[in-house]
């Protein structure tokens, strides 16, 4: 890591996911979100809590995405999907994986790699 | 309470521009709009103007005070940024500003210079429309947002790429005589099917190009336009806003646009209409399957019905709803920050029988034009009517 500041609660859940120990932010209402959060975003709730992300989740939806931006250059084609864990949903890349044989309703785990170009953090998703 | 109207109009022409500087595409726009307003310049009160990535672009911050200026004015000036609806929230606070009686003439537009940066640092900027920890960290791109919402559309309601690409085709037959336009060019479905993904399933031309322009108009109250005998037989008889959670995976749905839904609602309620109404519209098309969202939105489709608007011949000039007879986003260009003074632009030119494409809509007297942000975290839409002189 650089002497980069860090980015509180997102750099704090990249952390946990590394781990094994990932988390997301639930009201007494019972909405999820991911942190940082001092207010519900779904009901404006400030009682909040951390709870264990569930282990696995499913594929909401997807995209190859072949024209990327400057700091993922070297790393297209990539997919990018957002992953649905029951109480909270996370959009992050698909690998392991052909990018053809990526599906709506795949079950996949959350982890946290580095992207090729620039060797930064991203949550990464892959097939169970 | 009485209706602003839209007494002048300009623009630049769109396309690519990378030389040309903000302040001037928008002196050239903003003194058109006055001078086709006919008004004494020092009767404007007030300049709200709209720009997303000057900062990005031209290292500018601060843009209002700076375009106010361009264009000879000495007056308050404010920039309004809402991703690509920055300037339908600008129209939309100056509607209100004539409105309750504070101001009689106010100038509305927007600039966005953008090709200067090239291909990939205009997709960098576009993409911080997006929640930047979590979205574009993910390597979410404009159009990867958008591919994601279509093909959550085709999981949901069934549509084809095909569908899609009758939007596109639509589109840009619409812009051929618009000589503002980027895209004055004729597509085939094959074309648009035949070209090179982006995001899949979203392919070029599924997207709007990168632009530069500018776009301004006179607005003024209903008093002033009696007083001083303009020629301005439109107004903006209703507004509407509506927003929703900045990340796509924080919404509810990712097949529909509820912010667009609450600014439609509103619109129609404010201007007393219903849907029924519409005769013709501007929609945020800098995707085909985001005119197929703006649509449903606006409650002139049931959800899973607008994909095959187009090849149904619905939505095309002799259809029964012309929308985006401009050429829309999507051939017109899509200069961010200028985009919604644009429809505002192209509809008045249409409702006043001045536009290219004014004989597809002779007898009609009520339009709609929608803006939104992002992957429509905000929407803005506006009803336009001729009331005559």
């Amino acid at each position: 890591m650089s002497d980069e500041p860090r980015d509180d609660g997102f750099d704090d859940l990249l952390d946990a996911i590394a781990d094994g120990e990932g988390f997301y932010v639930e009201c007494d209402e019972g909405h999820g979100s991911l942190p940082p959060r001092l207010a519900c975003p779904q009901c404006g709730s400030q009682e909040l809590s951390e709870e264990p992300l569930p282990d696995s989740g499913e594929i909401t939806t997807y995209t190859v995405v072949t024209v990327p931006t400057p700091q993922f250059d070297e790393d297209s084609p990539y997919v990018t999907a957002i992953v649905d864990f029951g109480p909270v949903s996370i959009t992050g890349q698909v690998q392991g994986v052909d990018p053809e044989d990526v599906e709506t309703g795949q079950v996949v785990g959350i982890d946290v790699g580095e992207t090729v170009t620039r060797d930064e953090r991203v949550i990464v998703f892959e097939p169970r | 309470m009485t209706d602003p109207r839209v007494a002048g109009v300009g623009l630049t022409h769109f396309g690519k521009h990378p030389d040309r500087t903000g302040r001037a595409m928008f002196a050239e726009a903003g003194l058109a709009a006055l001078d086709d307003a006919g008004i004494d310049p020092d009767d404007v009160e007030a300049l709200f103007y709209g720009n997303f990535m000057g900062e990005l672009a031209e290292h500018q911050g601060h843009q209002a005070p700076l375009m106010a200026e361009a264009v000879g004015l000495d007056v308050p000036a404010t920039r309004y940024e809402s991703a690509c609806a920055s300037s339908g929230a600008a129209i939309r606070d100056a509607v209100f500003r004539l409105r309750n009686g504070e101001a009689d003439v106010a100038l509305v537009g927007g600039a966005e210079r953008m090709t200067n940066v090239g291909t990939a640092a205009a997709t960098d900027a576009l993409s911080i429309a997006a929640d930047d920890l979590y979205e574009v960290r993910a390597g979410m791109t404009f159009p990867g947002a958008y591919a994601l919402m279509a093909r959550a559309y085709f999981e949901e309601y069934g549509g084809s790429k095909a569908e899609l690409a009758e939007i596109a085709v639509k589109n840009h037959d619409n812009a051929l005589p618009n000589e503002y336009a980027q895209m004055q060019q004729e597509i085939t479905v094959e074309d648009a099917l035949d070209a090179p993904i982006i995001a899949d399933p979203l392919g070029l031309y599924d997207s709007c190009p990168i632009t530069d322009g500018a776009t301004a108009a006179v607005l003024v109250s209903e008093d002033y336009a009696d007083d001083h005998d303009l020629d301005a037989g439109v107004a903006i008889t209703g507004s509407g806003q509506g927003g929703d959670k900045m990340a796509l995976h924080d919404r509810r749905y990712l097949a529909r646009t509820p912010a667009t839904e609450d600014a439609a609602d509103e619109a129609y309620d404010d201007a007393g209409i219903g849907p029924d109404a519409v005769d013709f519209l501007e929609v945020h098309d800098c995707f085909t399957i985001a005119e197929v969202l703006a649509l449903e939105g606006l409650d002139l489709y049931e959800p899973g019905e607008a994909i095959g608007a187009a090849a149904r011949g619905e939505t095309t000039r002799d259809g029964d709803l012309p929308v985006n007879l401009s050429g829309g986003l999507k051939a017109k260009g899509h200069p961010v920050g200028a985009t919604g003074v644009a429809q505002l632009i192209s509809l008045t030119k249409l409702l006043e029988g001045r536009h290219p494409r004014a004989d597809a809509v002779e007898s009609a007297d009520t339009a709609l034009a929608h803006n939104a942000g992002g992957t429509v975290a905000s929407a803005t839409v506006h009803v336009l009517q001729e009331v005559g002189r």
